[in-house]
């Protein structure tokens, strides 16, 4: 009863959202004023349905309902609860009904806070988001129906595959898809604008924060997966270049870059048609991971099992709105008045480098991530492996990072480079020796490392000197410093903490990288082995059991320098539903890195294959991660980007200070 | 500077930007790609030894040999024509005989495939699209059995 009462909510949500697509435009281009404020009830009922929906989903996995077919499919009535739950979007359809849930979220959140909008902005927002909305649930509705049912209901379902009973990808969907869906604000409100043919400081004040909020979910959500593949799956890897890693990473790296011309726009009043270009691809690039990831149509090792068909309508969607907001952007975009000029070296130069550098890397990705399919339409078959983005991506990555210090340091319009050097120099200092030590300690690894450990220790200590030198550190006494120091913006602070966390997470990519060790090799109980430093003894597997799987256990014991560290014990797991074999890993954590060990097979002799790796530094990437994950959440509570802060009667000219 | 000036600077950074990652996007792809054969492309002749490639097919049914240390040896099929595979390192947990697999290496001069890694996957329902479509063109029926082999218990 619960599931028809959510398919039904799911099919009038599909109506509302066309009701709420049509109306307020209309009511635009009538001047009807009560055509347009239906946006706001339409989105709020909207996402009440799909609330409802979700619920009874949701509820039909909690009590392990099996006469639903998408519950049959992918849940047992032995899972602990939480992966009850975090099974309803763990498959292809209710991972899609989480999607436009998130999607209507948004919506409303701009029905709502969205007051002192402009009532047309407002009204076409809504129209936009709404046209997003009816193609997602008419693809739920007819490709992907969750609430389909089952007759007769088994005993029990199928289970969900046990390498997704995890916490940390229980929570990763959610937080990727608010990344992507997050998006889509940037994307409606860029077509209203060109609708408009108006652009202003109030717009990007407004496009911010929501670019800001998906950024954070997205670099929450890539992080929590790349979390997940490094201890779960046993390959010892964080980040293989693989397909589905890219389809998150390339909204990611174009999100990076709207979010810092938007505030060349919302400060400067500068940059716009870029911008509006920015915010249709950005969103396109996330319908585009949704499209590879659904469809399956490049091999990818995250992938899972697809059916095609649903790929082509997701294509269908893409092009739809990528070919609609680029031609609207062609016919449009001239309309758009020119901003505020700035010389090449200032804080609006440095963004643009910032963003050409950006856009230029997400094009590498694009490229390699796509060219097997365009390989494929020429008749042969082929697969671009991890060193192409070393070779292109890496590069591109340099030279940001070497700009990165420098662009807050910068004054808008004219910036003074010595000046910013000057400031900067503890910074190299720092920089140059990291890179030194390194080569004094690890000699005979690629010369990348030290690069990226300096690069990286550069970054950081420019994070450290900007809030610093805005203080004047030095000049004042140190009271005063403190005082100053709090005064300061939250965004100022929300800037330095998220690059910050960005060089720390080079530092831990530079050393993992660059000086990662990894042994193979078959043990038998009682044999010894050393690495990085450390020494192992096997002292043999032993059978054991969970609740819901058998396993071999395997016991490592760890000695550093004569004295016993920690014992560690890998597994290999056979679960029971559905029967499928997993990897525990058994990590050692300390300062210096992991001690990575993975049970592989036994052999006919007694021994086991054992694979061994020592990670430098390994879990800086992820610090790194949720370090600029708060940064962006610091720059979120700032007074002046607050939603629905108070838009200011005219931007501010002439003379404005450095914030 | 004048307006025109300054736009000259901001296009000449984005061209040369461009043009930079162009030509190391043309240099990576001379280096990194990796073709894909089936088993009778390699008895065909299609591939020359030395080359690195991506195998895909089944993996024979019995052929399964562990050597020394971790050293395995299996034959990968696409039930016309087989090739002989070695490797050395930890097979993937979903790695079972009868079950799709890519592995990537070199031909060796003798015929054997020496792969360095053999593709892992998260889900046993689950056939990289190229072996899928490799083994249908090869006419090999994909019924619900052969594409989910031990789904199902």
């Amino acid at each position: 009863m619960m599931i028809e009462l959510g398919h039904f909510a799911l099919i009038l949500a599909l109506w509302v959202a066309v009701v709420q697509m049509v109306v307020p435009a209309m009511g635009v281009r009538m001047r009807d004023e009560r055509m347009m404020t239906l946006a706001v009830p339409a989105a709020l009922t909207q996402v009440v349905l799909l609330l409802v929906a979700f619920m009874a989903l949701t509820q039909a996995y909690v009590t392990s309902d099996f006469s639903v077919l998408n519950v049959a499919e992918n849940s047992h009535s032995t899972k602990p609860l939480i992966y009850k739950i975090s099974g309803v979007w763990g498959n292809h359809e209710g991972s899609m009904l989480l999607w436009v849930l998130i999607l209507a979220l948004f919506g409303a959140a701009v029905a709502v806070f969205g007051n002192n909008l402009p009532e047309t902005l407002k009204a076409r927002v809504l129209s936009v988001q709404a046209a997003i909305s009816v193609a997602f649930c008419l693809f739920i509705v007819f490709t992907s129906n969750p609430f389909e049912r089952l007759d007769p209901a088994p005993i029990d379902g199928n289970g969900l595959n046990p390498i997704l009973q995890d916490p940390a990808l229980a929570f990763h969907p959610p937080f990727l898809y608010a990344g992507y869906v997050g998006f889509s604000m940037a994307f409606s409100f860029a077509i209203a604008a060109l609708i408009e043919g108006r652009m202003d400081a109030a717009w990007a004040r407004w496009v911010r924060p929501w670019t800001l909020a998906a950024w954070m979910c997205l670099t929450i959500g890539i992080a929590m997966g790349s979390w997940w593949a490094y201890y779960e799956l046993g390959w010892g890897g964080w980040w293989f270049w693989d397909p589905v890693e890219n389809a998150s990473f390339m909204p990611w790296l174009s999100g990076t870059a709207l979010l810092h011309t938007a505030l060349v726009m919302e400060k400067r009043d500068a940059l716009k048609v870029w911008t509006v270009l920015l915010a249709i691809l950005t969103f396109s690039l996330s319908l585009m991971g949704t499209f590879l990831v659904r469809s399956g149509v490049l091999s990818s090792v995250h992938a899972f099992a697809v059916d095609p068909a649903r790929g082509s309508f997701i294509l269908a969607i893409m092009v739809l709105f990528t070919g609609g907001g680029l031609a609207l952007f062609a016919a449009r975009a001239g309309s758009l008045r020119q901003g505020g000029l700035f010389a090449p070296i200032s804080r609006e130069g440095s963004l643009v480098l910032n963003n050409v550098l950006l856009t230029v890397a997400t094009a590498t990705v694009l490229v390699g991530t796509l060219n097997p399919l365009a390989a494929e339409a020429l008749g042969y078959k082929m697969s671009v492996g991890a060193p192409y983005f070393n070779m292109t991506f890496v590069p591109l990555m340099i030279p940001l990072l070497l700009a990165v210090p420098y662009g807050p340091l910068l004054a808008w319009k004219r910036g003074d480079i010595a000046g910013a050097s000057q400031r900067l120099f503890a910074a190299m200092i720092i920089a140059v020796a990291g890179a030194v030590v390194t080569l004094a300690v690890a000699s005979d690894g690629p010369l990348l490392g030290p690069l990226g450990v300096g690069l990286g220790l550069w970054v950081m200590a420019g994070a450290v000197i900007d809030p610093l030198s805005r203080a004047r550190v030095g000049a004042v006494a140190s009271d005063e410093l403190v005082r100053r120091l709090r005064s300061l913006p939250r965004s100022a602070w929300g800037t330095a903490l998220a690059h910050f966390g960005l060089g720390l997470a080079v530092v831990g990519i530079a050393a993992t990288s660059g000086y990662k060790s990894e042994r193979i090799l078959v043990m038998k109980p009682g044999d010894r082995v050393e690495i990085a430093g450390y020494e192992l003894a096997f002292a043999g597997a032993a059978p054991g059991s969970g609740p819901n799987y058998t396993e071999q256990v395997g016991r490592f014991d760890v000695m550093r320098g004569g004295r016993t560290v920690t014992s560690l014990a890998p597994a290999k797991r056979l679960y029971d539903a559905p029967p499928m074999p997993t990897t525990e890993s058994g990590i050692h954590n300390s300062w210096r890195g992991d001690l990575y060990v993975v049970l592989g097979d036994p052999q006919a002799d007694g021994g086991w294959t054992v694979r061994l790796y020592f990670h430098p530094f390994v879990r800086f990437i992820w610090i790194g991660a949720l370090i600029m994950f708060i940064g962006g959440g610091v720059s979120l509570l700032d007074r002046r980007l607050r939603v629905g802060a108070p838009q200011r009667a005219k931007p501010r000219s002439g003379a404005v200070p450095a914030e | 500077m004048t307006r025109k000036q300054r736009r000259g600077v901001l296009i000449g950074l984005a061209v040369g930007v461009l043009s930079l990652a162009a030509v190391l996007v043309l240099f990576a792809f001379r280096e990194s790609i990796v073709f894909f054969h089936t088993p009778s492309d390699v008895t065909e002749g299609k591939v020359t030894a030395g080359q690195r490639f991506r195998l895909g097919g089944l993996v024979a049914s019995e052929s399964v040999k562990r050597g020394d240390g971790a050293k395995v040896s299996f034959t990968v099929t696409d039930t016309i024509k087989s090739v002989p595979v070695t490797y050395e390192g930890v097979l993937p947990d979903l790695f079972r005989e009868g079950q799709g697999v890519v592995a990537e290496g070199k031909l060796g001069p003798d015929g054997t495939f020496v792969a360095d890694s053999v593709l892992a996957k998260h889900d046993e329902n689950y056939m990289p699209p190229e072996v899928a479509k490799a083994l249908k063109e090869k006419g090999v029926k994909l019924g619900q059995g052969a594409e989910h082999p031990g789904a199902k218990p």
